[in-house]
């Protein structure tokens, strides 16, 4: 299969450096180093010293810690990951709980050698080691057992937290056998269960965050306190780029709780005792802005620039066949401009960081995707060397990219290093939607070419918008392409015997920033419905079209046919109403959708989404459900309401009201199917998003007999 | 002064009198468990019930709520007994969790009000709270399992504690 494939989960497992001890009153600790997949080697790794960071301690009392190192923000990993090593270590799931582990390379993902989460990389990137981790733990335990009995290990058998002797009727609970455990030299590579064997990986399983979810006792960013802790709201340039000129500071001042007003880096902060004086303090805070380069520019404005760079030498993403040739010998041609807004992420806890700064070092707390990054931004700050960086993540209110920034965290730690006192900076949602890395708007220009039989003979795809990488990791750009911008468009699986796909990078007013699903979650719009647009001047059903190119890609076969199928494609509807579909690879799984789409008195109503998913190996399938569920809704928000415009500079939405998200009302019945599968995992974060805009659009142009070139639709 | 019943305790608070009840509820009586989304009462994760009603905290002045009953998230249930909250469990609804104090006090007034909700019912009310994560589909079917008892059991009250 010529798809592209998450790095390869076996070698890793076996690439993990384990290490065991004893715990401090009593327990076994096991402990590793996950070398990253395209970094550093096993020898450099393999001489680091992995105090204090164990990530697994099993108690006297029989309960099992898992430090797990992703963050948990709706995507249940907190419950995916602990099922990993619960599988394999053999331990009653009920005396699992997991902590988050805190700012550590010997946490980091070793897809990104860094410790974040994002990239649907968490069950990817852990799914070898923490499994490794736990048939290491199981070993170590039946070699205790086997030793105190005076037997052969292979005599013994472990289950439910319990090791076996079946001959002599014997059993030990590995509360009694850790102290022994603990002191064994560590084993080589564990035995790792036969898929076939296993009793959690693959079930439906319960969330373990749930319970403290619906009372109220969850503690997110927002709700850290600490003592003699104060609240800052930062005053920021409504106009991306700009700066500070004069502040005029006496009427915040005069607000009851307001204690300091000072000038930082992105703006003027005003430092308050609660978040009502801090607001009230804002609100009456007098500032003057430099608004710099930026201050004229319009939607309308960049709309033109990127139409005019459309015309300038493109980097090349993708070259195969001859498409000038195609072109020339084409019996018909398809040619379509095709473009998305910038969109807002929206998380439903807005951002915030609280910091406190002693002569211990600096402790922040802090929802963040990315501690590897929250570590190294502080540390510049401060002067204070990364392991005086101490991060406690909380639940995060969603992330979906955003919180892989540091915008709110810089804020946050200027603050506590200038007051002298622990700093919660809060941001409004105004700040939220008006200062976020937003996903890149981008104009697109398709030419597709069909010979004589209406085979479709060229695809030449131009696109043009901002590059998230160029700001993020500036290295990775690669012959003038950055692959977020490209991903869902150059990677297409269409059998076309001429492809030419180009991306120009031409920076906008707005900076931009990963947004759940990245390129794929515009990319898959632009092509799957400029595809339809191709099948219906071949005068071809869409998903008889698509299952035709798709022969060589079985996975995206697989998807598109199960969808089909389960939504009755090709079955009569009532009148009025009209299936869309569309196809997606991103991050390791292969996703369909079909819509069932109506339109109401001028409005789109999404009726039922049926969505097939081949995610690989699947962990727990209720998590991949709710994933589907959670995926689908981002992206129909997207498609139906999404839409962050500027003028003077400014972006002029400002929370829910103009910046509206999907309603229960407006929520589509949606199905999910699993395929079943014994592929390395997939993402599950992400992939959900990309088909459910075009499946909608694709609907809609079913309906109307007019493509839909432009989010959000519009009738 | 000003004195209100929270969670069924009488608390004092003494704040400006224009600071909202999703603030002193915050800040000042420490009671995290009410979110903060949108501060225009457009987005619902503040919900609160004052006298039994679903009320958006964060546009309710603190004046206007001189003794009237509170009854935020945490004085729903001691022990994750209210049956919404044993139907989010059993039904696994909150993904990030945030906005789920909201939804189910707003999920709670409605069955208090309507022990049988129809989907009609639920959209009416649930509809001005928000979910980014996208739960609503398993919102529905936990409410309609919290009503399942109201609904065999027709004798069975309201919910409020």
């Amino acid at each position: 299969m010529s798809d592209r494939k998450p790095p390869e989960a076996i070698d890793q497992g076996r690439r993990t450096v384990l290490k065991i001890g004893a715990a401090a009153g009593g327990g076994l600790l096991i402990g590793f180093h996950l070398p990253w997949l395209t970094g550093e080697g096993v020898a450099q790794a393999a001489g680091q010293d992995f105090s204090p960071n164990a990530w697994i301690r099993i108690g006297t009392d029989d309960s099992v810690s898992l430090r797990v190192a992703s963050s948990e923000m709706g995507q249940g990993v907190f419950t995916a990951v602990p099922m990993l090593l619960a599988e394999e270590l053999e331990c009653d799931w009920k005396q699992v709980k997991v902590e988050m582990a805190p700012a550590n390379k010997s946490y980091n993902n070793p897809i990104f050698g860094r410790q974040s989460t994002g990239g649907s990389a968490t069950i990817r990137g852990f799914y070898m080691p923490l499994r490794q981790a736990g048939a290491t733990g199981r070993e170590l335990l039946v070699r205790a057992a086997a030793q105190t009995w005076g037997v052969k290990e292979a005599e013994c058998h472990a289950e439910n937290s319990t090791v076996f002797h079946k001959t002599s009727n014997r059993r030990l609970r590995y509360g009694e056998l850790v102290t022994r455990a603990a002191g064994l030299p560590a084993p080589g590579e564990a035995f790792l269960k036969d898929p076939n064997e296993f009793h959690l990986i693959g079930k439906p399983t319960a969330r373990l965050d749930t319970p403290q979810k619906v009372n109220g006792t969850a503690i997110f960013g927002i709700d850290v306190r600490i003592a003699g802790m104060l609240t800052a709201m930062v005053a920021r340039c409504p106009v991306s780029g700009g700066k500070m000129k004069t502040f005029d500071a006496s009427k915040a001042k005069a607000v009851k709780g307001v204690r300091a007003v000072l000038p930082i880096h992105s703006g003027v902060a005003v430092v308050a005792d609660n978040f009502w004086s801090a607001q009230r303090g804002r609100d009456a805070l007098v500032v003057e802005w430099e608004e710099g380069a930026n201050a004229a520019t319009s939607s309308t404005q960049y709309r033109e620039r990127l139409e005019q760079s459309l015309k300038s030498k493109a980097a090349v993403a993708r070259d195969e066949g001859d498409m000038a040739k195609a072109g020339q010998a084409a019996a018909r041609k398809v040619e379509a401009d095709y473009e998305v807004p910038y969109l807002a992420h929206a998380c439903m806890e807005p951002m915030n960081c609280t910091v406190r700064i002693t002569d211990r070092g600096c402790e922040i707390w802090v929802p963040t995707q990315n501690q590897s990054r929250a570590q190294s931004v502080a540390s510049k700050i401060t002067g204070l060397p990364p392991e005086k960086i101490l991060i406690h993540t909380t639940f995060l209110g969603g992330g979906f990219g955003r919180r892989g920034e540091q915008d709110f965290l810089a804020e946050a730690v200027e603050l506590a290093l200038r007051t002298r006192a622990p700093i919660k900076v809060m941001w409004t949602r105004e700040d939220d939607i008006q200062h976020d890395f937003y996903r890149p708007a981008t104009l697109n220009r398709f030419l597709a070419t069909l010979d004589a039989d209406g085979k479709l003979t060229g695809w030449h795809h131009q696109m043009a918008g901002a590059s998230i990488m160029e700001r993020v990791f500036p290295n990775s750009l690669k012959d003038g392409i950055d692959r977020t911008s490209v991903e869902g468009a150059a990677n297409l699986p269409y059998a076309i015997p001429n492809q030419k796909v180009t991306w120009m990078k031409e920076a906008g007013p707005l900076p931009v920033g990963f947004w759940r699903s990245v390129g794929s979650s515009q990319n898959a719009f632009v092509t799957e419905c400029f595809l339809d647009e191709v099948a219906k001047a071949a005068g071809k059903d869409p998903f008889e079209f698509r299952r035709a190119l798709l022969a060589l890609h079985p996975r995206h076969l697989g998807v598109l046919e199960l969808a089909a199928q389960k939504a009755g494609w090709g079955t009569p509807l009532p009148s009025g109403r009209a299936r869309g579909i569309a196809v997606a690879e991103s991050f390791g799984s292969y996703c369909a959708q079909v819509a069932e789409v109506s339109l109401e008195k001028g409005q789109i109503r999404v009726h039922r989404v049926v969505c097939a998913i081949d995610c690989g190996t699947v962990i727990n399938p209720d998590t991949v459900t709710a994933q589907m569920e959670s995926g689908i809704v981002y992206g129909l928000t997207a498609a139906l309401k999404g839409e962050i415009t500027i003028k003077n500079g400014r972006v002029e939405q400002s929370n829910f009201h103009d910046y509206p998200l999907l309603r229960i009302d407006e929520m589509p019945v949606v199905d999910v199917h699993i395929v079943k599968s014994i592929e390395n995992p997939g993402g599950v974060g992400e992939p959900g998003t990309p088909p459910i805009a075009p499946a909608v659009a694709n609907a809609v142009f079913a309906i109307t007999g007019k493509p839909v070139r432009r989010l959000p639709i519009r009738l | 002064m000003i004195a209100l019943m929270v969670n069924g305790e009488s608390r004092k608070v003494d704040v400006d009198p224009s600071t909202p009840l999703l603030w002193v509820l915050r800040d000042t009586l420490g009671l995290m468990g009410t979110k903060y989304g949108c501060g225009i009462a457009v987005c619902g994760a503040c919900t609160v019930h004052v006298d039994g009603e679903p009320v958006r905290a964060c546009i309710t002045p603190i004046s206007s709520l001189a003794g009237k009953a509170i009854t935020t998230i945490e004085g729903l249930s001691a022990d994750n007994g209210h049956p919404v909250q044993r139907a989010w469990i059993t039904v696994d609804v909150p993904q990030c969790g945030y906005c789920q104090s909201g939804q189910i006090m707003s999920a709670a007034a409605l069955l208090a009000k309507h022990p049988s909700p129809t989907d009609a019912d639920i959209d009416q009310a649930m509809s001005g709270v928000l979910c980014r994560c996208g739960t609503y589909s398993r919102i529905r079917r936990a409410i309609h399992l919290a009503a399942a008892p109201a609904k065999s059991t027709a004798t069975k009250k309201g919910d409020e504690p």
